[in-house]
């Protein structure tokens, strides 16, 4: 299996009841996802786009034992439906929305801990596109044709720098094993670290690209891993060399207010840790090809 | 979101943090009135304006006499404050805050963060009170105290009191202390703060601790449950184009290039800014149009960029994921007739249905250059920007202005001209 997922991850859409949960649960579907059902309180016993809705997480992992969750849920309540799904024995949970508040997001992460490790979640996002094991199913909003089955592992912040990374690729015949989104929120699920070393352990992953921004210590923090425990190449790029020091720029997390984490501060962690460094985001593939190649 | 600093003093006080006695005014002609109302011999003026280091700006004055309020106001009202924190352009003092001035004995720092590695509140206090915060950490680190609170169970006051010894308080002011670090804490947490700022939190000589400047940055994310918190928003504080942005629900920042970017995705449109610095410009704005790039968002968006005067070139690079590609080029074409712009303007498309797409903005007639690569549009624009900008140069002096631009540039020119 890939590291999060595979063709046959049962898969349930919560908040499937939405004009675009609908459309992203039907392409999904459609490439191949085994989606399994949705969860939308006091809709349960309705059938959208093929598959049961639940009131409930619990009912839904009860009758269809699934095992990955996407969360498609407004902001205000999103956090609650992640923890929802965390209570309830869902393995993997990507969460799509982006505008939930920090400190429900803080909430989460405390929450998170409560279980033990056997029976606790993974959560990636929220703000992310999702994660895609090209060939196999993808839980998330990318447009799935333009990734290229392969062994190249991604994981990114912003969903169309990945995608840009992932149609670079494509044109140079390499193609990837899964790519992972993070989010562009200031507190996040797993981290850059936390799937580096599922990528390691991944025996379809041969190569390793990071697309980070500025903001925050995982990049920095990432470096170390890399440092210390990492076997496998890394390419990394940063996006934000030219924005201003304060100000968002889009993502909430993507700002700048501590030192290290600039875009040049943290290029340079990086490459001091044996990071290959895609100096612009136009030459990540030809980066991750040189990288192959060498 | 940010807020004055008497809205934070406000706010602060309703969770039991305790301030100088202070009142606000609109006027100088106010300020001098509300010296004689709050009673006292000396009080502290104090410009309101969204930024720190006011003090060496001349935004902080000492007044002896309802006269000298009356004097130092005049010279603040309606006066741009520039500090390293405003920008060179400053933000414009329309509001005063007048305080009975407390003597006092003794200086700390403390700030509540939401902390990015713990993902928790943390708590930072230091003795080295009045100095910023990044002052502290590069000139005096070992000063620094922090404490990280589980958001399960708040800050606890022995956390509190390990800080409160930690600094040198005497015992008589610990609780005191306690109070102050928990009523902030509380405040941080109902009213959604990502930041709360007290520097300089002082011991007073009748022996109180007491918040002297305050700060607080609101979640913009949380604001839809604290309606009394938003509307604490001054606009007069924020960068006109970004207001107008956001009330048009796109995220735009205003930079100080030429060449206005157009992209859909926070990050593509950040590498679309570093790839315009490689090629050798400088981007004029970031803009993220989001998904769906409808012909109202890409025309809102065009209009948002040539608002900015110091555009010459604009770059629209989209990448169609769920979108397509012909929709984003329908869309483009629509603005651009509905309201044509007078500088080049580069597409570049990619990902679903990409060949479609270029077909519409080729069949249009536009003067739109393509680009089909994200280096490629970088280089053209910046090449587009350096032409159009020799050809304003050469417009100005002489009125043979077309003899020596490139063909593309040519065709640009007759449409527009």
């Amino acid at each position: 299996m890939s590291i999060l997922l595979d063709s046959t991850t049962r898969v349930i859409v919560q908040g499937i009841s939405g004009k675009m949960a609908r459309f992203h649960t039907r392409e999904m579907i459609d490439y191949g996802t085994n989606v399994v059902g949705g969860v939308v309180p006091g809709r349960g016993g309705e059938i959208v786009e093929g598959v049961p809705v639940f009131d409930t997480v619990r009912q839904a992992v009860e009758q269809t034992q699934a095992q990955a969750s996407l969360v498609f849920v407004p902001p205000p309540f999103a956090a609650d439906s992640i923890m929802e799904a965390a209570n309830c024995g869902i393995k993997y949970c990507v969460c799509i929305t982006d505008g939930i508040p920090a400190q429900d997001m803080m909430e989460v992460k405390r929450f998170m801990l409560r279980f033990p490790k056997e029976r606790s979640m993974m959560l990636t996002g929220p703000n992310c596109a999702g994660t895609i094991s090209p060939g196999k199913g993808m839980i998330g909003i990318m447009p799935g044709h333009i990734y290229k089955q392969g062994n190249v592992g991604i994981i990114g912040r912003s969903g169309t720098l990945g995608y840009e990374a992932a149609a670079q690729l494509k044109k140079l015949d390499l193609g990837i094993s899964t790519s992972v989104g993070i989010g562009g929120d200031p507190i996040n699920g797993a981290s850059f670290k936390d799937l580096l070393a599922k990528f390691e352990e991944d025996h379809e992953t041969d190569i390793i690209c990071m697309i980070g921004e500025i903001g925050g210590p995982q990049e920095a923090e990432a470096a170390c891993f890399i440092r210390d425990y990492m076997s496998k190449p890394v390419v990394a790029y940063v996006a934000g060399l030219t924005a201003p020091k304060g100000k968002t720029m889009g993502h909430a997390g993507a700002i700048i207010s501590a030192f290290g984490e600039s875009a040049s501060e943290k290029v340079e962690i990086l490459s001091e840790a044996g990071v290959t460094i895609a100096s612009q985001p136009g030459d990540i593939g030809q980066t991750i090809a040189r990288t192959m190649a060498a | 979101m940010d807020i004055h600093e008497y809205q934070a003093k406000d706010l602060l006080n309703q969770f039991g943090v305790e301030t100088p006695l202070g009142a606000l005014a609109y006027s100088p002609e106010q300020a001098a009135y509300r010296t004689r109302e709050l009673g006292g011999d000396r009080w502290v003026v104090k410009a309101q304006v969204h930024a720190g280091g006011r003090g060496k700006a001349g935004g902080v004055k000492i007044c002896t006499t309802d006269s000298e309020t009356l004097n130092a106001c005049k010279e603040m009202f309606g006066r741009k404050i520039v500090t390293h924190q405003t920008g060179p352009e400053g933000k414009g003092i329309y509001r005063v805050y007048v305080e009975r001035a407390v003597p006092f004995s003794a200086e700390y720092y403390l700030g509540l963060v939401l902390d990015r590695s713990s993902q928790r509140v943390m708590v930072v206090c230091s003795r080295e009170g009045g100095m910023e915060i990044e002052e502290i950490s590069a000139s005096r680190p070992d000063s620094i105290i922090r404490a990280s609170i589980d958001p399960a169970v708040g800050v606890r006051e022995f956390q509190c009191r390990d800080m409160a010894f930690e600094l040198g308080l005497e015992p008589g002011v610990v609780q005191s202390f306690v109070k102050t670090v928990s009523g902030c804490y509380k405040a941080f947490r109902e009213l959604d703060a990502t930041m709360v700022e007290i520097n300089p939190l002082v011991l007073s000589d009748d022996g109180r601790i007491l918040a002297l400047d305050a700060k607080m940055t609101f979640d913009d994310n949380a604001m839809f449950r604290h309606a009394q918190v938003a509307e604490l928003r001054d606009k007069s504080q924020e960068d006109p184009r970004e207001c107008r942005a956001a009330d048009r629900g796109l995220s735009y920042v205003g930079l100080e290039g030429k060449i206005g970017c157009i992209v859909n995705g926070a990050g593509l449109a950040m590498a679309t800014m570093d790839t315009i610095k490689h090629a050798g410009g400088e981007p004029a704005n970031f803009l993220d149009i989001g998904g769906g790039a409808t012909p109202e968002r890409v025309a809102k968006a065009f209009r948002l960029v040539m608002s900015d005067e110091n555009v010459q070139a604009v770059l629209v690079n989209i990448f169609a994921g769920i979108n397509r590609c012909d929709w984003v080029a329908e869309g483009v074409v629509q603005a651009l007739t509905d309201d044509p712009v007078d500088v080049p303007v580069i597409v570049r498309l990619s990902g679903t249905n990409v060949e479609e797409g270029y077909r519409i903005l080729e069949q249009s007639g536009l003067p739109i250059i393509m680009a089909s690569s994200l280096n490629e549009a970088a280089t053209v624009s910046v090449q587009a920007w350096k032409e159009s900008r020799e050809r304003t140069a050469t417009a100005s002096s002489s009125s043979e202005r077309k003899s020596n631009v490139p063909s593309h540039s040519i065709e640009t020119m007759e449409k527009l001209s």
